[in-house]
């Protein structure tokens, strides 16, 4: 019985809890917290019996009233799905755990609404995933919208007007899918996913499919910041709080290439944007260009958080990458990626926010080798991560390339090959640049930065410990665990789950 | 075929020895009883592999699959313990003369030090048993990431730069050597090391074979120093000496031209080289590597420099001896691995013995230092004398195959680069040995040899040199190993 209403459990359960968290949080501050870890908790137990219920027993529907689609709406679980969810809601969780110490020092006294908006972005993003219905997922592409431009609104003094910038791009994006949407439901006359699959083979040689597919592609690329629509990205990732971009930047764009995903391979025929138009290769070439961006402009940066929102314009590259590649080794390195990225992401930017919650700032020029004093175990999760950003095996990063590169031969792309080899190397560069500072640069000692200079070269073992609370160092430690832990079972991963997500005709 | 757990063991052991050397960082002394116990296990181990590597049985152990379709493999194939017996046997000196060299200078971040130690052991086991190349990867990229913290050990502006400039060759062979396995597991659907060639048989353009050649070349060529990929290896000098020893002589070193052999004997094998002409490429590299080497390492004074470059024109001697392509040549290269390392890291040995003791580092200045330090400067003169190619040291031995393989092959000029080369050595090793006994100087009055712990495993390794001239195949069949290696790959003929 609860099988079969699986699809639905999740965003409703977090928009229920969007609606509690705030209301308890009137009557005690400390309830908002706990609901909405109690909410992720349930959630993400939930999903990861769902990825198993639907990788055993196949694709589960939920007809929502009883409607049978196309009239009604439609939830649906498959692989793919489920997968996203399992990642959204394990990633959350673990920096729901992380930000709670985090709020307390960046966001004094808005705890209680953070809660409660977190919980509606995760409902947005669960939402989107699991809705069969096109126009649904704008609904909720909206309120995943919506959460996030509060979320980084409250953040330092720019954070409004990033988040305004990022209102107006969003909306933008927003309009172009509705948009394109209208062509479709011009061209079909249906919301469903499934009953327009069945539909558009016939009609899509017309050029209202094409350009509503055009339309929606734009709109989508804009939410998953695909290079040149990436514009967004940086300020909004840098001056949100800490525990704010935790969320949305390790989940928030893979939604966008989960859009992306499903409407190219599931919505229409999978060979569709390879074949009758030349858009895998338009996404393939953007894609590429926007690693090789984001890697150079990763470099240039001074300070971590920015680096790492950079990094994340490259990273989803990959993700495009894999997907323009149009052939199922790059779908499997590009689905791969957006659970590896996640992974790796929240891990720097949870570092990101111990370092700025501890010391203050996360100015990478002023980091020093007091830091692997202060903070050892912390700097190791941001080594873990690091690696893995460059792909050194046996960390997660190096797999997905892995499959991306196998792709990219299958396909003849030998640029893309050189272009993910190359970027690997960009990688090496910006992290490296901060390892090198927060491992060997010479500290200044405590006399000296008071002014004395007597003692040039501050002894490292002569700085007490100062490492994050548990709280806050845990979660680190997880995600970093994690990176190891996804690159020694990927074959497990992609051999059980993710080829099940590569559709017949790809 | 046999399934063993044994080789995993042998990898691991050193990997979790760092668990109890890290927390036993404030107890030097039950630090470095790991590490020892460590060695001398992973050495039982490997030993222990030895017979039934020996009688043709080859143990091997999956452990999972790492990536979809392949398995994290190792198997213990003629060559994989060839080269983990050289390995795992030095490291029990090497961990010997570490603790004297550390402690004799007072070295900062012991603990890092013998915890990243343990750890490329781990990773050098594991290239030599890797069945396959993606395995074979995996414990290639550990053994970068691990080596760093040991060159930029010192932590100084120079070993920093050392350490970014290592960083930028080893990193970019390793993306290229995985463009080369993704492409290899498109082309032959497998990617285990084939004895003779996983390559032969499959049905792909010349062209493409040479692409791929030159990319895994290029891939396992950095770690093998062939120029033009050499040019860490000097600078990784700034590492301390035992690293050098060790590493730069033996494990990461070596790890490179054990690559080579891999990709020319098990990837590529014989014939496809041959029919595709990329034999002479790599011969003419090598060729080429050896003699501006040698010529390089005449113009250096600072001891190690001048064994770096050295050690830059042994390895090629290994990388030649494949490229030739003859079933002697072959064993002579093979051969080298084990003779260059029992030399060079005596040598390395000496030179961090003389900087412990006296702190010199340049050559100029060390007229007399073999009368106030007669064993070390003794073990000094074997290891030049070997790797001159002159008996009774193994140098010779395995030069006396490598130059029979260039005969047998046709390849005079090979020949030529050989013997040019043994000149060239004695040119820039044996006036050291001259200035340290015979040039007048009292400078060293007073002075006496380093610590025991550092004599002793460099008088071993010198004897050693010695001994395994005398029988090739003594204690540990590596004469045995290197023919059974080359039968191997061979034995489908050319």
């Amino acid at each position: 019985m609860i099988d079969q209403n699986l699809p639905v459990l999740v965003p409703v359960l977090f928009l229920l809890a969007a609606l509690l968290a705030p209301l308890l949080g009137q009557w005690r501050r400390g309830l908002s917290y706990l609901v909405a870890l109690l909410a992720l908790l349930v959630n993400t137990a939930v999903a990861l019996y769902s990825l198993y219920y639907v990788v055993v027993n196949g694709i589960v529907r939920h007809k929502f009233g009883g409607w049978v689609p196309p009239i009604g709406i439609e939830y649906v679980l498959d692989p793919l799905a489920a997968f996203m969810i399992a990642v959204v809601t394990v990633v959350s969780l673990v920096v729901l755990v992380h930000s709670r110490q985090v709020v307390k020092v960046e966001l004094v006294g808005r705890d209680v609404p953070f809660y409660g908006v977190v919980m509606l972005l995760l409902a947005g993003f669960c939402g989107i995933v699991v809705t069969g219905d096109l126009f649904n997922l704008y609904v909720f592409l909206e309120i995943s919208s919506l959460a996030t431009y509060a979320l980084i609104a409250a953040g330092e003094k720019p954070a409004p007007v990033a988040a305004f910038r990022y209102l107006i791009m969003g909306t933008i994006g927003a309009s172009f899918y509705l948009f394109g949407l209208w062509f479709i439901y011009n061209m079909t006359g249906s919301l469903n996913m499934a009953d327009i699959a069945a539909i558009l083979p016939g009609i899509c040689g017309e050029t209202g499919v094409i350009i509503g597919l055009l339309l929606m592609v734009v709109g989508i690329g804009i939410k998953m910041a695909l290079f040149p629509l990436h514009g967004w990205l940086p300020d909004a990732y840098t001056y949100a709080s800490s525990a704010s971009t935790a969320f949305i930047a390790p989940i928030g764009t893979k939604i966008g290439a989960y859009v992306l995903i499903r409407i190219l391979l599931y919505v229409f025929e999978p060979g569709y944007f390879s074949s009758q138009i030349p858009l895998a290769d338009v996404i393939m070439w953007l894609a590429a260009a926007g690693i090789l961006y984001g890697s150079v402009m990763a470099i240039a940066q001074k300070e971590l958080k920015r680096m790492l929102a950079y990094s994340s314009i490259a990273q989803v590259g990959y993700i495009g990458l894999g997907l323009g590649l149009a052939n199922p080794l790059g779908l499997i390195g590009a689905v791969l990626h957006v659970l590896n990225h996640a992974f790796m992401k929240a891990c720097l930017f949870l570092v990101a926010g111990n370092l700025r919650v501890t010391i203050g700032h996360s100015d990478i020029s002023r980091f020093d080798a007091a830091l692997r004093r202060k903070m050892p175990w912390t700097m190791a999760a941001f080594t873990v991560g690091a690696l893995s950003m460059i792909g050194i095996p046996p960390t997660a990063g190096f797999f997905s390339k892995w499959y991306l590169v196998l792709g990219g031969i299958d396909r003849g792309a030998w640029i893309m090959v050189v272009v993910i080899l190359v970027s690997s190397l960009l990688n090496a560069v910006y992290f490296f640049r901060v390892l090198e500072n927060a491992y060997f640069k010479p500290a200044l000692s405590m006399d000296e930065a008071m002014g004395d200079y007597d003692h040039p070269d501050a002894d490292i073992e002569s700085f007490p410990r100062e490492e994050v609370a548990p709280s806050m160092l845990v979660p680190t430690l997880v995600l970093g665990t994690g990176i190891v832990l996804l690159g020694i079972f990927n074959a497990f991963l992609v051999s059980a789950v993710i080829r099940l997500m590569v559709p017949a005709g790809l | 075929m046999y399934e063993s757990y044994v080789p995993l063991w042998a990898v691991m052991v050193s990997m979790v020895a760092v668990v109890p050397i890290l927390l036993s960082s404030r107890r030097p002394n039950l630090r470095e009883f790991w590490t020892v116990g460590a060695a001398l296990v992973k050495f039982g181990l490997v030993l222990s592999l030895l017979p039934g590597a020996i009688a043709g049985r080859i143990a091997h152990v999956e452990i999972l699959q790492v990536v979809e379709g392949v398995e994290l493999a190792l198997r213990v194939d003629p060559l994989g313990i060839f080269f983990a017996l050289v390995a795992s046997g030095l490291w029990i000196l090497t961990s010997v003369y570490s603790i004297g060299y550390v402690r004799g200078l007072d070295e900062k971040k012991q603990t890092r030090y013998f915890a990243c130690f343990a750890v490329c052991l781990s990773s050098t086991i594991g290239i030599a048993f890797s069945a396959n190349i993606v395995t074979f990867i995996v414990f290639y990229e550990i053994l970068t990431i691990a080596t760093y913290p040991l060159i930029i050990h010192k932590e100084t502006t120079e070993a920093l730069r050392s350490g970014r400039k290592y960083l930028f060759y080893t990193l970019t062979a390793g993306v290229v050597l995985m463009a080369a396995a993704a492409w290899t597991h498109r082309l032959a659907g497998g990617l285990d090391f084939v004895p003779g060639g996983l390559l032969r048989g499959v049905d792909a353009p010349a062209s493409t074979i040479r692409i791929l050649f030159l990319l895994f070349i290029g891939g396992v060529g950095v770690k093998a120093a062939i120029m033009p990929l050499h040019a860490w290896l000097p600078a990784a000098m700034v590492a301390p000496t035992p690293v050098s020893a060790l590493l730069h002589a033996v494990a990461v070193v070596k790890s490179g031209v054990f690559g080579v052999v891999r990709v020319v004997g098990f990837v590529f094998g014989p014939q496809v080289m041959q029919s595709c002409g990329v034999d002479q490429a790599l011969m003419v590299a090598a060729a080429i590597t050896i003699i501006v080497a040698s010529i390089m390492a005449l113009a250096q004074d600072n001891l190690k420099m001048r064994l770096a470059y050295s050690t830059v024109g042994h390895l090629s001697y290994v990388v030649l001896g494949a490229a030739i392509l003859s079933p002697e040549a072959f064993t002579g290269g093979v051969l080298h691995i084990a003779s260059h390392a029992t030399m060079k890291i005596t040598l390395f040995f000496c030179a961090g013995a003389i900087y412990v003791n006296v702190h010199r580092q340049n050559i100029s200045e060390l007229d007399g230092i073999g009368r106030a330090m007669p064993w070390t400067m003794g073990a000094f003169a074997v290891g030049s004398i070997g790797l001159a190619g002159l008996p009774p040291v193994n140098g010779f031995v395995s030069k006396w195959y490598l130059g029979l393989g260039a005969v047998g092959a046709g390849h005079k000029l090979a020949l030529a680069v050989f013997l040019v080369s043994g000149l060239l050595n004695a040119a820039y090793l044996f006036p050291i040995v001259h200035r340290a006994f015979f040039r007048g100087s009292n400078q060293y009055e007073g002075e006496r040899e380093a610590s025991p712990l550092m004599v002793v495993p460099l008088v071993i390794t010198a004897l050693l040199s010695v001994f395994f001239c005398l029988w090739p195949n003594g204690l540990v069949n590596l004469y045995d190993l290197a023919v059974m290696i080359t039968g191997s790959v061979f034995g489908g003929g050319l």
